[in-house]
């Protein structure tokens, strides 16, 4: 058994590019992070940050000219990225499953809902139904599956557990026939189908109206309770990010800038981009007249400049921003990576208050650089 | 209490491979709705129907000759459609024609239709060089006229029913091929093939149990668009000398014996000639309307 302070998913230094005819996209450009044991972590970025990427990566679903490399990607303690593809097929959706961003598409348009569940469970738990390729054909095409079967009864129970009414009747539909909330309950239940310790939700509610929204993120998030599982919430949305995380990391071009627990990184911001997405929230108590946005775009992941890739946005970028990256501690759980956090810099000089925003100060100004590879520590 | 055949459909979910419930509901209506379509249905069932049962239906052996030979059609008479130039029974030969045509049509088509699918599903869902090579060698026979191809393959394996099922079913492989990649190709797209990938599912289930089903609607309105296609292949093969066994009853071979007696009795060529056209029409007229139920994308009610 392992601790349940061991992480439960261990990413270390992970990097896929693309090569395209115009060169070499870093999409993921050496990120490290772990999960522990019922965790919600949070990703949050812009598009095109690499958020999606990094799950696909993990997966192992990037396919060519996709080229994914890693230090480790652990998960409960082995590391699982020299799988081949048959025992990656038993990690996903038995072990990590995914939720995705539009439930209008993702799932299939000619099977009932009940099938595509009943046909999860029978791949991932041991049922004891056949789930051979002719068998399979034939009761998704043909026959469908045999409504006293375990698995059916599974599949029913489950659309039971996310919220569905009247789930005997609904398992016999198709998606066309529910509404976007209910399909995303269907995807949900699909992904616990598995029983996997990890569900990684990629913008599971981005394609969903505000109301519904709520719904949902609590359902997933109380069954992620219920089940025991640990959730990798990805999305664009600091709200949501507050609401449901338990920590969260800031990607931007590719790269973590700052994870910290959610109270401090909403309380006290340390690095500069996390405060300019903070800052460009409209707030219902605002006088301002216009919001802060952030000047300028991500830079090209082709060409990305040396050392921070936020140094031509950034108010505060100084002579050391080309300088490669080093991760700095600032308090226990808050590692941030930006050269103002250096102990050499001072950082009153480059007028960055490090007590800017947050009601809640820091204790101590302990901001040391971390070595490369301590376990345990995230960026 | 009147249930309508849309009632049924609609109450009573079944699944005919795959197809959504919804587009065969638009189907029936498409049938209820449009003229055009009911004539087609009429036709292609009136052709099957005599086909299946031409051995209890015709009132004559085929093969059997008569001393009455160029008897012209008499509706009341002992051969309604006249007898040819041997003075077989017209009506029944062109009964037992419809077999070869029906056989020959269906047998082609799902010929091409096993290997066409199966190249374009390959090559639309892995791309790469797998595409390249595949799709180069169906462009390779798209180059040939099939008229040559399948001459070709009769001359090399002989005259014969596998044979000229063979021959023309061959020329359709690109067909299936070319629209089954296309497809593929914006299907493999979607996101619940992704979603599948991550339940674990590998790409051999993945093609085949998530793929293909979603591609099955413009197969089957290309299916019976060709399976007209493949009757008149055949008719031109037979006519030609090509096709199946000289003695046996086929409408091309027909047209092609009653030609040297066109001035005499045109009715031995004019009757299968007929007889083709029509079915062919109604195949087509059966095929639009699939077209027409299967052709809305998907909308987004619910």
């Amino acid at each position: 058994m392992i601790e349940s302070t061991d992480p439960l998913l261990r990413v270390r230094n992970l990097r896929t590019s693309f090569d395209t005819d115009r060169g070499v996209v870093s999409a993921v450009d050496g990120i490290s992070f772990d999960i522990k044991p019922g965790e919600v972590y949070g990703v949050v970025g812009e598009s095109g940050s690499g958020k999606s990427v990094t799950a696909l990566s993990i997966m192992g679903l990037i396919d060519s000219p996709g080229v994914v490399e890693a230090d480790a990607i652990e998960f409960r303690g082995e590391d699982i990225s020299g799988y081949s593809d048959a025992e990656m097929r038993d990690i996903r959706g038995g072990n990590i499953s995914m939720v995705f961003q539009d439930p209008m598409n993702s799932l299939n348009p000619v099977m009932t809902v009940g099938e595509q569940i009943a046909e999860v469970v029978r791949h991932h738990t041991p049922v004891g139904e056949s789930a051979g390729f002719w068998r399979e054909l034939s009761r998704k095409y043909v026959t469908g599956t045999d409504k006293e079967s375990d698995s059916w009864q599974r599949a029913v129970e489950l659309l039971d557990t996310v919220g569905i009414p009247d789930p005997k009747e609904r398992a016999t539909e198709y998606p066309h026939q529910l509404s976007g909330g209910m399909r995303q309950r269907v995807v949900i239940a699909q992904a616990l189908a598995g029983d996997p310790d990890l569900i990684i939700a990629d913008e599971p509610t981005t394609a969903l109206d505000v109301s519904v929204e709520a719904q949902i993120l609590n359902e997933l998030l109380e069954l992620a309770d219920e089940f025991d599982v640990s959730v990798l919430l990805i999305t664009h949305d600091l709200a949501v990010i507050r609401e449901t995380c338990d920590r969260v990391a800031v990607m931007y071009a590719g790269e973590l800038m700052e994870t910290s627990n959610v109270q401090e990184l909403f309380n006290n911001p340390q690095h500069p981009y996390t405060r300019g997405l903070l800052q460009s929230i409209p707030r219902i108590t605002d006088d301002r007249e216009w919001l802060d946005v952030i000047e300028g775009n991500v830079p090209d992941l082709i060409n990305k400049p040396e050392g921070c890739p936020f140094q031509q946005r950034c108010n505060y970028s100084f002579d050391m921003c080309d300088k490669p990256l080093e991760r700095h501690r600032v308090s226990d759980d808050h590692i941030a990576r930006c050269h103002l956090h250096s102990p050499e810099v001072d950082t009153a000089a480059h007028d960055f208050d490090t007590e800017a925003t947050g009601d809640r100060s820091i204790t101590s100004g302990d901001s040391g650089i971390i070595a490369d590879g301590n376990g345990g520590d995230d960026l | 209490m009147s249930t309508s055949l849309s009632d049924i459909v609609k109450t009573d979910r079944a699944r005919i491979f795959g197809i959504r419930t919804d587009l065969i509901e638009q189907f029936v209506d498409t049938l209820q709705q449009d003229l055009k379509a009911k004539v087609g249905l009429v036709i292609v069932s009136v052709f099957i129907l005599a086909a299946i049962f031409a051995p209890e239906l015709t009132p004559y052996d085929p093969m059997a000759q008569e001393y009455g030979v160029f008897q012209p059609p008499t509706l009341s008479g002992a051969h309604p459609l006249g007898t040819d130039s041997y003075g077989r029974d017209i009506l029944s030969r062109v009964m037992y024609g419809a077999r070869i045509s029906l056989a020959v049509g269906l047998g082609a088509v799902l010929f091409g239709g096993f290997f066409g699918v199966l190249i374009g599903l390959l090559s639309g869902y892995y791309g790469g060089w797998i595409d390249d090579v595949l799709m180069r060698a169906v462009d390779v026979m798209w180059a040939f006229p099939w008229l040559l191809i399948a001459i070709m393959l009769v001359a090399i394996f002989g005259q014969g029913f596998w044979n000229v099922i063979f021959a023309v079913g061959f020329a359709y492989i690109d067909d299936f091929a070319r629209i089954t990649r296309g497809e593929v190709l914006s299907v493999r797209e979607e996101e619940y093939i992704l979603a599948a990938e991550n339940v674990g599912l590998s790409d051999f289930e993945i093609i085949f149990e998530e793929t293909f089903p979603n591609t099955v609607a413009p197969i089957i309105v290309q299916f019976t668009v060709l399976v007209a296609r493949a009757m008149l292949a055949e008719s031109t093969l037979s006519f030609l000398g090509l096709g199946v066994k000289p003695t046996t009853p086929t409408w091309g071979a027909m047209l092609g014996q009653g030609r040297t007696f066109l001035t005499q009795a045109p009715w031995i060529s004019i009757i299968p000639g007929i007889l083709i056209m029509i079915t062919v029409l109604g195949i087509n007229l059966f095929g639009d309307a699939l077209r027409d139920a299967f052709d809305v994308k998907e909308g987004d009610e619910a």
